[in-house]
């Protein structure tokens, strides 16, 4: 558990990192690629809901921190993010081979829709029009870094026996 | 096993034993555990953002977390740049004959205005002097610069904004005017000992008093287009005549006071009008600008510190004499 603590907290800082300085600097077709919520649902996938949450707290503050904005903001969204994916990872995204896309996928979009409400309940500008147009290409990217990312987090992370994640099931008779 | 067995059996009777459950808190967890983590993660990220966007409580903290940062973000940004060179330089490589064909006709045009601007600004320094006239802050007489590297550029379309690597500690303060060599890019809103949080222009909280070069009695305010990364200029007459092409620089304070003076010097370029329209509705035109500055991947920055009024006037004095 520590070690694994180390290991993710090591990986998000780089990401955050690279988020910043350079990822931040290129917006391909329109979209801009969020390694930071790659590497944290891969995570999540591999050691569940709390280890996720709390992943997606850290480095949601982490990416608030460098980019000097609004505390807490971006931790909001990547602890839901992190813990809802996280349940999947220990559910019904077992041995399935699209779990990590679907997951990307669904929470790329969920996360631009999740940080346009927030934006907009506080009352900051919320480009919905812009948020939309870059959505189609921001997917695109983001499915793209998956492959790589996830298969560095499978290392990472060896997934755990399976027989720990079903102790839960209840069989009725 | 007997032949006649059930599923009951099948399936409850199975001598498999599992593992005992091992590793990880979120399998040995029980779902209230887990329930009560992410409320208290989501709760405590809620405080956070209630605590930094209604009082300045978090700056300190934030501040301290930015410097300790820092010297990280530095270092990845000195990692990342041979791949962004390599990056610009095969776009670059591109763009190369078109570019050159349209610098080729650009400079023919530039080395005609530079004749006719010598002359004009003789004549100008002339007049001035006759009429000893008292003029506002202008850009880059009015101010001293201080460079400075961008650590992050906007991370998303909500996010128009950027942190440099100067703060408080190089003589920045709240309200700075912010460029490059190319023109304008913002302003400075927030302000630590190390690092800077710069607004761009593209904000649409930016507003920035603008004055067509060719044609000084259109002014108005530049705010933020409804596309990305464009700009419009706002509060144009429709008897003000601007065409596509015009220059757009910073228009400064009428008298350089005044009760709410322009934060920007005059004679920054901003960017050069892609399109000019006009109802019959609507009484002002409708002028689309796009900025000479690349906002969105910029690399270093100059933050404007005002001089001293009596420092710039003896500065202006000092060139004039030496005229």
């Amino acid at each position: 558990m520590m070690l694994d603590s180390v290991k993710a907290a090591v990986l998000l800082f780089v990401a955050v990192l690279a988020q910043v300085s350079t990822f931040s600097a290129y917006s391909p077709f329109g979209g801009e690629a969020n390694l930071v919520l790659v590497v944290l649902l891969s995570i999540a996938l591999f050691r569940g809901s709390i280890f996720g949450a709390a992943a997606g707290f850290g480095a949601g503050i982490l990416l608030d921190l460098a980019n000097f904005s609004t505390l807490g903001f971006t931790s909001l969204l990547l602890t839901v993010a992190g813990f809802w994916i996280g349940r999947y990872g220990e559910t019904t995204a077992r041995d399935r081979f699209h779990a990590p896309f679907t997951s990307v996928g669904v929470v790329t979009i969920l996360y631009a829709l999740g940080a346009l409400a927030l934006h907009f309940v506080l009352g900051d500008p919320s480009p919905a029009g812009d948020v939309m147009a870059s959505l189609p290409a921001s997917l695109l990217l983001n499915l793209a870094l998956t492959v790589p990312v996830y298969a560095l987090v499978r290392r990472v992370f060896p997934p755990v026996d399976m027989y720990d994640r079903v102790h839960e099931v209840r069989l009725l008779g | 096993m007997p032949r006649n067995r059930t599923v009951r059996v099948a399936v409850l009777g199975s001598s498999v034993q599992r593992a005992a459950a091992s590793g990880f808190a979120s399998t040995r967890s029980s779902a209230l555990r887990r329930r009560i983590v992410v409320g208290f993660l989501v709760l405590l990220s809620l405080v956070l953002i209630t605590l930094s966007f209604r009082s300045s409580v978090l700056d300190p903290v934030q501040g301290f977390g930015v410097s300790v940062l820092r010297p990280f973000e530095v270092a990845a940004n000195r990692v990342a740049r041979p791949f962004r060179d390599s990056v610009s330089w095969t776009q670059g490589l591109f763009h190369a004959k078109a570019e050159n064909r349209r610098l080729a006709r650009d400079n023919a045009m530039l080395r005609q205005e530079v004749s006719q601007f010598d002359a004009m600004q003789q004549q100008n320094t002339f007049l001035r002097a006759q009429l000893r006239y008292v003029d506002s802050p202008s850009f880059p007489q009015c101010c001293t610069e201080v460079a400075a590297s961008v650590i992050s550029n906007p991370l998303s379309p909500f996010d128009q904004t950027i942190t440099i690597s100067a703060g408080s500690s190089s003589g920045i303060v709240d309200q700075d005017v912010v460029v490059t060599a190319n023109g304008l890019v913002g302003q400075v809103v927030r302000v630590s000992a190390s690092v800077s949080q710069v607004m761009l222009i593209t904000d649409p909280d930016s507003s920035v008093r603008a004055v067509d070069a060719s044609q000084h009695r259109a002014v108005g305010i530049l705010d933020h287009g409804s596309a990305s990364g464009s700009l419009v200029l706002d509060g144009i007459t429709k008897d003000k005549k601007v065409e596509e092409g015009d220059l757009i620089i910073t228009a400064g304070s009428p008298t350089g006071k005044g009760e709410l003076p322009s934060l920007y010097p005059r004679n920054i370029a901003i960017g050069r009008v892609t399109s000019v329209g006009q109802n019959d509705i609507d009484i002002y035109k409708e002028i689309q600008v796009q900025p000479y500055v690349d906002l969105a991947s910029l690399e270093t920055v100059l933050v404007l510190i005002p001089k001293p009024v009596a420092a710039t006037q003896t500065s202006k004095g000092t060139a004039k004499a030496k005229q």
